[in-house]
């Protein structure tokens, strides 16, 4: 008889331990979640004596100097306007229509003063070194959002589907099976050959040029 | 019946609190695991410049290379030139391709070819700096590299 009425073991002291670790681990968590703005460096080469040729019209000249003002095609322009600046001149199509350089997706002016076409146009960035890296990081990210802009136009045309959104889902892992996402690769890079990224870097000026 | 009707009392049971320690365990466990101890102890300033059109960075295969003037309780040691940081030390830009040989070897062996290089900035560094950084990742052909950043518009 006395021995069935063993006491239960006392679990109300548990949930204060617990508590005890939880908040310590609720301090020291810090969920960290970096992102930023991928870039991939031009490979060290040999010199060659080979000058690769670009087209004053193709080339799209932006100049960042030692007070952080913005010179863009040899116009003083603000951080505001150099997306747009950059969306006209990538989808500006200027060659002529029935020529092979002829680009049949661009919406822009048409102007034969401008790019060509997309695959042809180059946006060089030229630093001072002088230049302050939130500058260099705002003009880096209004650049790339020029080529997300049209890159997500164009997708939205042919897949009915944003660029960024695609990459975004890809990145999450809400893709799911090996098919769906090889597929979606080849969306991707549709895109990409439609709007290629083409970035140039040059080397800063020594500062007070 | 009256000997079964005894033990019946009309108050209500108290709540059984026994779960309660399973549910604070289920949050203990799901922090524990979600935890990151901060491994790089900050040895510069580094307020990140903001943008908006970012890419996540895959941490498993990055190495981290902060840059900045040193942190109030260093410049009096260190003076206020923006400085270097791999690791937890100051690194000269000549020591750097040792420097990031040296983080690389700590990733898994099979990602050390798909290295990712990490930039935290502070966003008062001169563009030169940076840029001689990246010249010696290309000496090192560590190509691909990402700017950290934090979420925002300069133009807001």
């Amino acid at each position: 008889m006395a021995r069935r009425a063993t006491p239960e073991v006392n679990a109300g002291s548990m949930a204060d331990i617990a508590f005890l670790l939880l908040i310590f681990f609720l301090v020291t968590t810090t969920i960290e979640k970096d992102s930023g703005i991928g870039r991939q460096l031009p490979p060290k080469e040999p010199p060659t004596d080979e000058q690769v040729k670009i087209k004053e019209k193709n080339l799209f000249i932006v100049n960042v100097n030692r007070e952080d003002q913005l010179l863009v095609e040899e116009k003083l322009m603000d951080l505001k306007d150099l997306r747009q600046a950059a969306i006209e001149f990538l989808d500006n199509g200027g060659a002529p229509a029935g020529s092979p350089e002829y680009c049949d997706y661009c919406k822009g002016s048409r102007n034969p003063e401008s790019s060509d076409n997309p695959d042809k146009a180059v946006i060089s960035v030229q630093n001072d070194r002088l230049t302050s890296y939130k500058m260099y990081i705002a003009v880096q990210n209004e650049l790339v959002a020029a080529y997300n802009y049209l890159r997500d136009r164009e997708s939205q045309r042919l897949y009915g589907w944003k660029f960024t959104e695609m990459t975004k889902d890809l990145d999450e892992g809400k893709i799911k099976g090996e098919v769906a996402k090889e597929q979606l690769q080849e969306k991707l890079q549709t895109i990409q050959k439609l709007f290629p990224q083409k970035l140039s870097e040059a080397e800063p000026k020594k500062s007070g040029s | 019946m009256s000997k079964f009707r005894k033990k019946k009392s009309n108050e209500l049971p108290p709540v059984s609190t026994a779960s309660l320690p399973d549910i604070v365990f289920m949050l203990l466990f799901f922090f524990m695991v979600v935890t990151v101890l901060r491994d790089d102890n900050l040895l510069v300033q580094n307020k990140l410049p903001k943008a908006d059109q970012v890419e996540k960075l895959k941490k498993d295969r990055s190495v981290y290379i902060y840059a900045g003037k040193p942190s109030a309780r260093y410049q009096e040691s260190f003076g206020t030139e923006a400085k270097i940081q791999i690791g937890d030390k100051y690194t000269d830009i000549s020591n750097i391709k040792f420097a990031l040989t040296e983080a690389r070897q700590k990733l898994r062996p099979e990602l050390q070819d798909k290295v990712m290089v990490a930039l935290k900035v502070d966003e008062e560094t001169n563009t030169g700096m940076v840029t001689d950084i990246k010249q010696e990742l290309r000496d090192l052909n560590m190509l691909k590299i990402i700017y950290i950043t934090t979420p925002g518009n300069e133009l807001d």
